[in-house]
């Protein structure tokens, strides 16, 4: 009764199956995953495209994210701006607030902050309606009007993050490093042509570059989770609520995640 | 003997240990009207899902016009559906989308046809479910839930199909509602000479749409015949089921 190869519930439960189990069901996940993205990408890399689905998400991935990718950019700069310059007064070194705002926000912040927030605001977005179209039946229903899914939900979706996403992070480079501009000429008697200068003088357009490539990838990710999840969602308000929290989860971690990895490999290239 | 125009043989499916679909072997003649009675969680939903292509079967193959559709993918799994309507139990109206773009989806986005010439066809298909016009623009949310169903109906006729799935057509409304859908279902379905397979719980509705029913119980069929033997089958199962009585050889899930 006690066999640990069988699953059956009589016997004392054996700590070994449940790690096996729960690695197994990992996999499966991953596999599922895995094989959900790469039709996701082959959907919208070949014809046909769905333009009018496309440019719909864009406006509603992009531009109505403007807002808060605006007001978490500015507010990112002013602090990082406060920190570096109390942190380099401590050696005199107050001078390198510009090229470091700069550089931090380019290179990690700008495009880490968006990233997030998008993982929230537009990852659960997807995931919540993608779950709630699974749960009525409408995705069932698309399938016997012969449309495929990925084509007319999914890949347009995920082509709109990817090009939307680094047209945002641009804007908040521009917006952070306003930020900290915006302290150090008002708090902390930065002239403003020096300082901005001094921004434009040091920062590279590798130094941006790295942020926008960051950006697509995160693009990517963002709406694969949501449209995932949303995918997989279980019936009722609890299923349709669990995607959306899944998937913003899930976004943020891979976002951070990919960030270093991406730090780390850039650097390693000399980018 | 006339070809079927949907055939499924020994169809099998199981999702873990729970094994919902035991073999199960149903055909549907062209122009019939095929009722499939079963109570909560007999698999009629699955055996849908598997006539349709949304799930594979794990055994068994299903047969549409005489070919084995059962594996088909792409653009032959697209040429099947674009001969089937499907009428959902909560009508799946795309709630993004204004009525008339519902009912004319396929011919908008499978046939290509041009939006305005898709909408005089849509407004057809709407007038056809006793729809006026003025409903077309408005979006699914503002509709009753037997307009939704009028909707659902006016969308899976109109490219014409040979055959028409309704799950659970009248679930939900109030009975003369009810009725009107069941009239239009006969109607539509009539009008079109197509074939048709309903699967439902309520007897009113099978008795007046079928023209044979058969009863699901366990993952199988258990019994079929005209829809006048239904009050004489002599089968325990589809008696304690037609008249609704909790006692008899089926347990009531609950």
């Amino acid at each position: 009764m006690s066999n640990a190869s069988t699953k059956t519930s009589g016997g004392f439960p054996n700590p070994l199956q449940w790690i096996g189990v729960g690695i197994l069901a990992t996999c499966q996940e991953l596999g599922r995953l895995a094989i959900f993205a790469s039709r996701v990408k082959f959907a919208a890399l070949t014809p046909r495209w769905f333009v009018g689905a496309i440019l719909r998400q864009m406006v509603s991935i992009g531009f109505y994210s403007l807002p808060v990718v605006g007001l978490s950019a500015i507010f990112i700069g002013a602090a990082l701006a406060l920190n570096i310059y109390s942190g380099g007064s401590r050696f005199g070194a107050e001078q390198f607030v510009p090229t470091i705002v700069v550089l931090g926000i380019t290179r990690e912040l700008g495009v880490v902050i968006t990233g997030l927030m998008l993982a929230g605001r537009v990852s659960a977005g997807i995931a919540a309606e993608v779950g709630a179209m699974r749960v009525t039946e409408q995705i069932d229903a698309l399938k016997t009007l012969s449309a495929n899914p990925f084509r007319y939900l999914y890949a347009p979706r995920f082509l709109a993050a990817m090009v939307t996403l680094p047209i945002l992070v641009l804007i908040a480079d521009i917006i952070g490093v306003m930020g900290g501009w915006l302290v150090s000429t008002q708090a902390l008697d930065f002239d403003s042509t020096v300082y901005l200068r001094n921004t434009l003088d040091f920062v590279t357009i590798e130094d941006v570059a790295v942020g926008l490539i960051k950006a697509v990838v995160f693009g990517g990710v963002i709406a694969i989770m949501g449209c995932y999840h949303g995918a997989n969602s279980k019936a009722g308000a609890t299923g349709v609520g669990r995607a959306a929290t899944l998937s913003m989860v899930s976004a943020a971690v891979l976002v951070l995640g990919l960030n270093y990895v991406m730090s780390t490999l850039f650097e390693s290239i000399g980018l | 003997m006339t070809l079927s125009i949907l055939e499924l043989r020994g169809v099998e499916k199981s999702f873990g240990r729970n094994h919902v679909l035991r073999g199960v072997d149903l055909d549907v003649a062209p122009g019939q009207s095929l009722v499939v009675l079963g109570g909560s969680g007999s698999g009629k939903s699955v055996m849908l899902k598997n006539a349709l292509g949304l799930m594979t079967p794990d055994a068994g193959n299903i047969f549409f016009d005489g070919e084995d559709v059962t594996r088909d993918q792409g653009r032959s799994r697209d040429a099947m559906r674009a001969r089937i309507g499907m009428l959902f139990q909560s009508a799946a109206l795309f709630d993004s989308l204004t009525v008339w773009e519902n009912v004319a989806f396929r011919l908008i986005h499978a046939d290509r046809l041009k939006r305005k010439e898709a909408k005089e066809r849509a407004i057809a298909s709407l007038k056809k479910v006793r729809l006026g016009a003025s409903v077309a623009d408005l979006r699914p949310a503002e509709l009753s839930g037997g307009m939704q169903k009028r909707v659902g109906l006016a969308r899976a006729i109109i490219s014409e199909p040979d055959l028409i799935f309704f799950d659970e057509p009248t679930t939900g409304l109030d009975p003369i509602t009810a009725d009107a859908i069941n009239d239009l279902i006969i109607e539509q379905v009539k009008g079109l000479g197509a074939a048709s397979i309903s699967i439902t719980h309520d007897m009113a509705s099978a008795r007046k749409i079928a023209d044979e029913i058969a009863m699901l119980f366990e993952g199988k069929i258990i019994w079929r015949g005209p829809a006048s033997m239904i009050d004489h089958s002599g089968n325990a199962y589809v008696d304690q089921f037609v008249h609704g009585r909790a006692e008899g050889p089926i347990q009531p899930s609950i």
